[in-house]
């Protein structure tokens, strides 16, 4: 789960980290009241989830509190496009009008778990203020990295070694050795799957963060109300979100033929399938290990809210999920929800038998298939046709 | 012959709720040794005919349970595996999706330099055919002992490929789910070198997914270490990039971790990777033609 950055920052401040005075905005006035209040030159910043956001324009620097107001009136109620968003851009709901801080370099750094060595991984560069990404595939050698191994945690010699790496004065890295102490806190009391400062601008004798974006581990927010809190259903997919209602697990793609799939790999493999059989998935649509007649039918609605959708391809692999009861739940969603599209079914594994049985007496136009190649070819044709 | 487990595993279910119980009488249906189960204020009851204890220790030392398969909720599931370890279960199998990364983070540290092996979280289970065993979800009706080892990071994909080789004939001496999470317990590493061992398997099937570097790894160990084929399917071609592809850990991150770059990999160490998924039991065959 992702969150703001004004959100971000509310998070930094409590756990006592310094970052620059600012306030949120929904309306220009609003925004020139904040910059008012905060006196000086402020930054007026667009709060959509996605990085790049200078680039689109999402990020102004202004002198006085009329600037900022027409500073968010560009802004806001706007489309925002970065190189993150797509070309149909993030709608701007919000503004974050914060204080100008002076910035003399800018640093990377970031916290997430490292797959490979099973730790939590600190990673710092000198190149702040890029994608960090773009860094590590153009001059690898510019990031550093620190190791931390959970039951030992960070320790202060870790945090110094990476300052006075970066070329940071012993007084910035005495401002260096806190924050990082509260992010590596944040990491772990928070279940996050990734704290991000890019850029950390050296200012004077200390570290500032100015940007800030934390990402959260799905699986860890059930002990974290506040976190789920923070949740913006306005910054997701529409059909991911109503997906998750019902515990089915979707991402939406661009193709024609919709798909339902019990099993994660099996799902992302029938994608593969039908692409290679010169097909477009429309989808990747998981129904899980446990679905019954009443998720098939919402998963049915969800594959068929979207308008591009020609034909529908059900690939199911029953072992907890009886193929009986997916049958009778196809049925089911038919008649409820008004399949008009080519349906393929494949069904195998457990009481597979039983419910090709029940398909081939519904009398509903349904093309059964044997085995998943042939399920691909036969929702590619009909989805061509 | 098999790796991990044999007909002497006696098996601890950890969670025996409802599905719990389900899979314990599946699998002693399948004739595997299901000795117990351990749900904390159950003991003393009993449930499909096997007895239910409060805690793993008790278990151990009244049923000499060696090996558990975890179904605890994910609030637990991490404990339940650390439980496990401290008995001296010497193999857990998680079956429970949905463990938060942190938790898998630190077991997983506090078990390095353990005896104790973990299999999972987020996985099917194991399965070795000749011998019987069963442990975890998967529907034991597919299987056909045999010569071919399978390690997969899917569930469904794995039945599909087990369901695929035994129609050609071609039997497994143990599949084992890993499970899909980003910081599963054994890995392809951990386990090729196992099936390069083991006299009863002649070839491998590796099923693996978009995400972290396991099957870069895998590659790499393939063509230092081992003699026997080894054939990969990897799922994922058509994921976007930053999107969650159903299992925790079957994200494209940074660029990092797609599936055209591990059958890269995997080529270059010589496996082939079968084009379709439809394709892994007949790339396996063509690989390895004595494998039965």
């Amino acid at each position: 789960m992702n969150v703001h950055e004004y959100q971000a920052k509310e998070l930094l401040r409590a756990y006592a980290v310094k970052v620059p005075q600012g306030s949120l905005a929904t309306t220009p006035e609003e925004a020139e009241r904040a910059a008012r209040e905060i006196g000086g030159p402020v930054v007026v910043k667009a709060q959509v989830h996605a990085g790049g956001r200078g680039k689109g324009g999402g990020i102004k620097l202004v002198g006085s509190p009329e600037e900022a107001r027409d500073a968010a009136k560009g802004m806001l109620g706007q489309k925002l496009v970065t190189p993150q968003t797509g070309a149909a851009g993030k709608l701007v709901r919000r503004v974050y009008v914060e204080a100008a801080t002076s910035i003399d370099r800018e640093l990377y750094l970031g916290l997430l778990v490292d797959r490979a060595t099973e730790t939590i991984a600190i990673l710092a560069s000198e190149e702040g203020g890029v994608e960090i990404e773009v860094v590590a595939a153009k001059s690898p050698e510019k990031i550093l990295t620190i190791q931390v191994d959970p039951l030992v945690g960070l320790s202060d010699y870790q945090i110094r070694n990476l300052g006075f790496a970066l070329h940071l004065s012993a007084k910035q890295v005495g401002s260096l050795v806190p924050l990082l102490r509260a992010l590596y806190r944040i990491f772990l009391e928070k279940d996050a799957s990734l704290v991000e400062i890019n850029p950390l601008v050296v200012s004077g004798d200390g570290v500032v963060p100015l940007d800030c974006k934390l990402n959260f581990d799905d699986s860890g927010l059930f002990r974290h109300p506040d976190i789920q809190d923070l949740r913006d259903p306005d910054e997701e997919d529409p059909r991911e979100r109503e997906a998750k209602e019902y515990d089915l697990s979707w991402v939406s793609m661009e193709g024609n033929i919709g798909c339902m799939v019990n099993g994660a790999g099996l799902a992302m493999a029938t994608m593969d399938n039908i692409k290679l059989c010169g097909g477009e998935p429309a989808n990747f649509l998981d129904v899980g290990g446990t679905a019954d007649a009443e998720r098939v039918s919402h998963a049915f609605r969800l594959i068929l809210e979207d308008p591009n959708v020609k034909a529908i391809l059900v690939n199911i692999f029953g072992g907890i999920v009886l193929c009986d009861v997916i049958a009778e739940g196809v049925i089911e969603a038919t008649k409820t929800v008004g399949v008009k599209v080519p349906l393929v079914v494949r069904l195998d594994g457990t009481n597979a038998e039983q419910g090709r049985e029940i398909l081939k007496k519904s009398g509903l136009n349904i093309t059964s298939a044997e085995g998943m190649q042939e399920a691909a070819e036969r929702a590619v044709a009909a989805a061509a046709s | 012959m098999s790796i991990l487990i044999k007909k002497d595993t006696r098996l601890l279910v950890q969670g025996m709720g409802r599905v719990g119980q389900l899979h314990a009488s599946l699998s002693l249906e399948y004739g595997t040794q299901v000795v117990g189960g351990v749900t904390p204020g159950k003991g003393g009851q009993s449930a499909v005919g096997v007895p239910i204890f409060n805690t793993v220790q008790e278990a151990v030392r009244e049923t000499g349970a060696n090996t558990s398969v975890v179904f605890v909720p994910p609030p637990g599931a991490a404990d339940a595996i650390l439980e496990a370890a401290d008995a001296g279960i010497s193999l857990v199998v998680v079956i429970t999706e949905g463990i938060p990364v942190r938790d898998m983070l630190r077991a997983k540290t506090a078990l390095s330099g353990s005896p104790t092996r973990v299999i999972g979280p987020n996985c099917p289970g194991v399965v070795a055919p000749a011998e019987r065993v069963r442990i975890g979800i998967a529907p034991y009706s597919i299987f056909k002992p045999g010569s071919v080892g399978v390690i997969s990071r899917s569930g469904t994909l794995t039945y599909e490929a087990v369901d695929q080789l035994t129609r050609l004939g071609l039997g497994q001496s143990t599949c084992i789910g890993i499970g899909g999470d980003p910081i599963p317990g054994m890995n392809f590493v951990d386990l090729l070198p196992l099936f390069e061992q083991d006299a009863g398997t002649k070839a491998v099937v590796l099923i693996g997914e978009i995400g972290g570097t396991a099957e870069e790894e895998a590659a790499e160990l393939v063509r230092k270490e081992m003699t026997k084929p080894v054939v990969a399917f990897i799922a994922g071609r058509t994921a976007p990039p930053g999107k969650r592809m159903g299992h925790a850990g079957a994200i494209i991150s940074g660029g990092k971790g797609t599936a055209d770059e591990k059958i890269k990999a995997l080529n270059a160490a010589g496996i082939a990777v079968a084009e379709s998924p439809a394709l892994i039991g007949a790339t396996l065959r063509q690989a390895a033609p004595d494998a039965k």
